[in-house]
């Protein structure tokens, strides 16, 4: 086994190697004009010139701080929600109709009314995250609670629990693993969101950055930005990933 | 659902939006609303109407729904593709796996910046960011599906001695057909969502232009009307696919359910 997932990454890592070798000797071969696209050391070079003192540094924390707030409001919200709603089968019955009617809505379509309400602003941005992010969480919540085997609350009726016990005891626990899977979808919908409401509202991170690289033709600015926010989005989905197998470790050992 | 119950269930279900509508109503009168950010919902409707009857409505629609169909068949196409022959020959799985790990989580909007630089405004860039977005989804669900196909059809194909092109055809792609279809479904309504976000950022046209210009110009009620016929095409291209593939995949959507 051990020796299987040796050739595995042996080639994988050959792959990426000739991928970026062909990559360099496209625009060595100036196919595509180095003004829109360069190449692999023009990118590492303003990679390393802006995490080192450059700008680029305060702008990822920005969008990365701006990406965690909105998320972490969102699942708060979202979960709470979701635990009232979904706890009540009369509450499911009037509510999730309609929550469902809104889900197909992409959350971007609300930035111009975000903008009406909050102007360019920070919070405009916020509210976006926290708006798009929250339908995964909540829808996700409710789905587990009204998905929780019935007789789990026919023990928690015997056993008097009240409402709040239930739903942290019982109902909770019971739908972590859909909660934990929507958390990872929220994160990811948190920073393409950051992302456009930066581009947008030109408040200071990655996204306004890049675009702003776009339009003065400073490609490599630009790929170092893409390979930042890539790399945000790759350690942020590993991190839930791996905190979700060990919340979850319970529940594998159980089957 | 039969018709009995959907009716019996269904005034629990419109309760809530119908209040939330009449309630707004009520209060825009009450209020007499004169604002830049709200509208009654009597103002939605007849701003809907008016932009309804002058055609600029239909043409965004038009622009949006063609960059979002062609963006979904070419993503989804290309991405499927890939994600079949991953699943079907291990070494390129194997070779692949990390590169495409790496290029998964980046964003789909911050190609934005350079596909506009690349090929400027219009329907051409929306079309390739849509399908970049499609791509990576594609190939994994493909290649999952590939994977789980069941081996003992793979070892006939192999004792038939089929070249690839047959196998792929005659083997391949029926058994997993159903779930590419799941694919395309999960994909369209990704696709709408890109296209009107590609819209609203940068490309002039369509149904995201339509909102951010109604927003700047401040007419909130075409504003809200644009929102809510965004919402409607989103949920009825949701509803239009589900009802396809109970259609075409009876059995695969007994499965699902279970």
């Amino acid at each position: 086994m051990k020796n299987f997932s040796l050739r595995k990454l042996l080639l994988g890592c050959a792959t990426l190697v000739l991928f970026i070798l062909v990559w360099k000797l496209v625009t060595d071969a100036k196919l595509i004009s180095p003004i829109f696209f360069p190449g692999p050391e023009r990118t590492y070079a303003a990679l390393e010139k802006g995490l080192s003192g450059g700008a680029l540094l305060t702008q990822t924390l920005e969008t990365v701080q701006r990406m965690l707030l909105g998320w972490l409001l969102a699942s708060f919200v979202g979960v709470f929600l979701g635990s009232l709603v979904g706890i009540s089968k009369r509450a499911r019955a009037f509510i999730a109709p309609t929550l469902e009617l809104l889900r197909p809505l992409p959350a971007s379509a609300m930035i111009p009314i975000a903008i009406a309400f909050l102007g360019f602003s920070d919070n405009m941005v916020l509210v976006v995250i926290a708006f798009g992010a929250l339908w995964p969480m909540l829808l996700a919540t409710i789905h587990g609670f009204a998905a929780m085997e019935p007789r789990l609350y026919e023990v928690s009726a015997v056993l008097g629990l009240s409402r709040g016990q239930v739903i942290w005891k019982l109902a909770l626990p019971s739908a972590m693993p859909m909660i934990l899977a929507s958390l990872r979808l929220g994160l990811t919908i948190s920073l393409i969101l950051a992302v456009v409401g930066e581009m947008l509202a030109s408040r200071a991170g990655l996204g306004q950055s890049i675009l702003a690289a776009s339009r003065s033709f400073r490609s490599a600015d630009l790929f170092a930005g893409i390979v930042i926010l890539g790399a945000v989005g790759l350690v942020g989905s590993r991190l839930l990933s791996f905190g979700e197998r060990r919340l979850l470790r319970w529940q594998a050992v159980n089957r | 659902m039969s018709a009995s119950t959907l009716f019996k269930n269904g005034w629990r279900a419109a309760l809530l939006p119908v209040a939330l509508v009449v309630i707004a109503q009520v209060a825009a009168t009450v209020t007499q609303l004169e604002s830049d950010s709200l509208a009654s919902p009597l103002d939605i409707a007849r701003a809907f109407v008016s932009v309804m009857a002058d055609g600029s409505l239909l043409r965004a629609t038009l622009d949006t729904l063609k960059a979002a169909a062609i963006g979904c068949v070419v993503g989804v196409g290309a991405g499927s593709l890939l994600g079949i022959v991953l699943g079907l020959f291990r070494i390129a799985d194997d070779a692949l796996d990390l590169t495409i790990e790496l290029l998964r989580p980046i964003p789909v909007v911050a190609l934005i910046p350079v596909v506009m630089m690349l090929l400027g405004f219009g329907a051409k860039m929306e079309i390739v960011i849509i399908s970049l977005g499609l791509l990576w989804p594609s190939v994994v669900l493909a290649r999952v599906a590939v994977k789980e196909v069941e081996p003992r059809l793979m070892e006939v194909s192999n004792m038939l001695q089929l070249g690839f092109t047959d196998r792929l055809v005659k083997i391949v792609l029926p058994a997993v057909l159903p779930q590419l279809f799941m694919s395309l479904k999960l994909a369209a309504g990704y696709a709408l969502v890109v296209a009107v976000t590609v819209e609203i950022t940068a490309n002039p046209l369509g149904l995201g232009y339509g909102i951010m210009m109604a927003q700047q110009a401040l007419r909130p009620a075409e504003m809200f009307a644009y929102l809510i016929w965004i919402g409607a095409i989103g949920w009825l291209i949701g509803v239009l696919l589900n009802m396809a593939q109970r259609g075409f995949f009876p059995a695969f959507v007994k499965g699902e359910r279970r």
